[in-house]
């Protein structure tokens, strides 16, 4: 029996995928030969490839507009901006944890391996053309990452992490598959240009369809850890090791964009009026709980998991509007956002050391007379994450409020607003320990290889860089959606 | 008239299995009649002419999930006692929860909105003359290749979790290294002793 409709895919446009899965399954093997005890080769493997990623990407699948494998993978601008942003991230967190990894214990190839298919993951969801192939992405990120977050078996706080992530997360897929099962029992397709379409002249069928999008709004609300759907993030960031942390914080989180995106945002377009309040409500919980937990915490990476909440709303409010200018400032603002706590989670993985996680507020006290050079990036991070004007965090929220105004929705631009200046208080603390409070003691010293401070630094700066001159990024996420 | 009766006694036998499940106070007897509920669904969707999920059933519930799950209820030692603690206090709290949620899901189904003829028309018809084995078979290596493969990436991604997870080498532990074994000769483990034969009761006398 021959199938007629089956066309022999265009392997070339999924080539990210594609080189990411071979060099995924090369570094298993070299890692299972190699007798070095720091997994150089690993390290090293992965880190070509996910700069190969990088490149393989620009070259195959910016400014393209196509879909392979029957419409299974789109291969567009979008898909393109979000995977370079999601390897560059990746190649930072794993720049940044060899030190940390090792110090523990826990320094495995298997942390490489599942780095890796966890990227994969996200790079699937993002340009992902069809429910099952959307699903599957979500679920290999997702079970990638639960693994990742047990690696410290031995420690009974990371247990207790993956098991709340994995029950949870298990709990939010099934929501997710659910209202997927919903769409494909009203339209009998599972390929979103066609739900799309359908969705557009939906009569009697609409309750049905709006059953399954509330489900599978739940979903996504849990991937991006938006309020209420937010019960894990904090004993995740906290329990997690924190070169882990960093990769759910930045990574997964670009990665909940495209889901939204192509699912809801640009998928489900048609039914714009239906969803927008729901987004509406989940960035207002959001923005609530995350400014006034986040005040009271005093250990950073619990701290940045409530932080994390607020812009999470912020993200959530370039949805609400529906345009492609608001699109691009969700992206523009999640991208933004999760290179600065990239950076952020690497200055705490800078003063860690053996039996020390410094990943409390205090232990940044006094930071500027043991390494002003640090203390330095510490100021542009946190300057940029309060929003301040001149930094690349004030351009993303000025770009989601504008959309949100645009859309009529002044009163939660002025939350919003409030919001930020209240996150501006645990912030701006942080900064005030680095400067102008002495260290009790000795106080941690940045440690780590030459090239992890250099990366680090040139972190920091380029965030610097990107508030002077934010036109480029600008135009790269509004060139994506048009 | 044959197949109707075929129909009624197996998902008789299936509701009672399933019931059994639930009350019988020995888990393993549970896991059993689980099993013979996945038996009689099997038949019942092979009967409504999705051969290929009644066969997956059998080899995948039946064949290997049931079995890790018999495993794992006789190797952890239950302490059913402990289990039904408390039963009849959160009894009261759960029936009413229990009667809400039934009225809700009659509404929403009895509403008619999930009634058959509201969806959609099957978009593809199924042929008189070939089976749906050979129908997904069809698809599943060229439309959804993809897909599958991405399948396969994530049973590749448990394995390797999988041991991670579990794998770990402990000093004191007893376990075999089959190199060693290959490699073992004669000399290193069987030692020849001459020992002088003792003379026969027979040749003493």
């Amino acid at each position: 029996m021959t199938n007629e409709a089956f066309e022999t895919p265009n392997l070339l446009l999924a080539l990210p995928e594609i080189w990411l899965l071979a060099m995924a399954c090369v570094v298993l093997v070299v890692d299972l030969f190699s007798n070095d005890r720091d997994h150089g080769p690993a390290f090293w493997l992965t880190q070509v490839t996910l700069l190969g990623g990088i490149i393989i990407t620009v070259s195959t699948q910016w400014g393209v507009d196509a879909t392979t494998f029957s419409g299974t993978y789109v291969a567009d601008s979008l898909g393109a901006l979000l995977k370079i942003g999601i390897l560059v991230l990746a190649f930072l967190g794993f720049a940044y944890s060899r030190d940390y990894m090792r110090d523990r214990g826990i320094l495995k190839g298997e942390y490489y391996m599942l780095g890796l298919f966890a990227v994969l993951g996200m790079m699937v969801t993002v340009s992902a053309g069809n429910l099952l192939s959307l699903y599957l992405g979500v679920e290999l990120m997702s079970l990638s990452l639960y693994a990742l977050v047990a690696i410290d078996r031995d420690s009974s706080r990371a247990s207790e992490a993956a098991m709340k992530y994995f029950v949870l997360g298990a709990l939010a897929s099934g929501m997710l598959l659910y209202g997927m099962s919903m769409l494909y029992g009203v339209t009998g397709t599972l390929d979103l240009g066609e739900i799309t379409a359908a969705a557009a002249e939906l009569d009697d069928r609409r309750f049905l369809f709006l059953f399954g999008l509330v489900f599978m709004m739940v979903g996504v609300a849990f991937k991006f850890g938006a309020v209420p759907f937010h019960m894990w993030v904090p004993d995740v960031y906290h329990g997690a090791p924190t070169p882990v942390t960093l990769m759910i914080a930045t990574a997964s989180k670009v990665a909940a964009v495209g889901l939204f995106l192509r699912l809801i945002g640009e998928g489900l377009l048609p039914l714009l009026e239906s969803w927008q309040h729901m987004v509406v409500l989940l960035a207002v919980l959001s923005l609530l709980i995350g400014n006034t937990v986040a005040l009271v915490q005093t250990n950073i990476k619990r701290m940045l998991a409530y932080s994390t909440f607020n812009h999470v709303g912020f993200i959530l409010m370039g949805f609400v509007a529906g345009t492609p200018e608001g699109y691009a400032a969700s992206v523009f603002y999640a991208l933004t956002y999760a290179f600065t706590v990239a950076a952020t989670f690497g200055v705490v993985l800078l003063l860690a050391r053996k039996g020390f996680e410094a990943d409390h507020i205090t232990d940044l006290k006094g930071l500027n007379d043991r390494s002003p050079l640090f203390a330095f990036v510490v100021l542009i991070l946190m300057i940029s994450l309060t929003g301040i004007p001149g930094t690349v965090g004030f351009y993303a929220k000025w770009m989601v409020l504008k959309s949100v105004v645009e859309a009529g929705f002044v009163w939660l631009a002025v939350l919003a607003v409030i919001g930020a200046v209240v996150g501006a208080f645990y912030y701006l603390r942080l900064v005030r320990y680095c400067y102008f409070d002495k260290a009790e003691g000795e106080g941690p010293q940045p440690t780590g290889s030459g090239g992890f401070q250099a990366v680090l630094a040139a972190n920091g700066l380029l965030v610097l860089v990107a508030g002077i001159f934010p036109g480029t990024l600008v135009a790269v996420c509004l060139a994506a959606f048009l | 008239m044959i197949e109707q009766l075929i129909f009624y006694v197996f998902a008789l036998v299936l509701l009672f299995s399933a019931t059994m499940v639930i009350t019988v106070r020995n888990p393993v007897h549970a896991a059993l009649f689980l099993v013979l509920a996945f038996f009689n669904s099997a038949v019942l969707w092979v009967m409504a002419g999705a051969e290929f999920l009644g066969i997956v059933l059998v080899l995948v519930y039946v064949g290997a999930v049931m079995v890790l799950f018999l495993f794992v209820v006789m190797m952890l030692d239950l302490n059913l006692s402990q289990l039904r603690e408390g039963f009849m206090k959160h009894f009261y709290i759960g029936v009413p929860f229990a009667v809400v949620m039934a009225v809700q899901m009659l509404l929403v189904v009895g509403s008619g909105l999930f009634a058959p003829e509201t969806l959609p028309e099957a978009r593809m018809p199924i042929p008189e003359d070939v089976g749906n084995t050979a129908l997904l078979g069809s698809v599943l290596y060229t439309v959804y290749v993809y897909p599958f493969e991405l399948a396969a990436v994530i049973l590749l991604v448990a394995i390797i979790a999988a041991i991670m997870l579990t794998l770990r080498r402990r000093e004191g532990t007893r376990h075999q290294d089959p190199g060693k074994q290959v490699r073992v000769r004669k000399a290193d483990r069987l030692r020849v002793v001459n020992i002088p034969s003792a003379r026969r009761q027979s040749e003493q006398e």
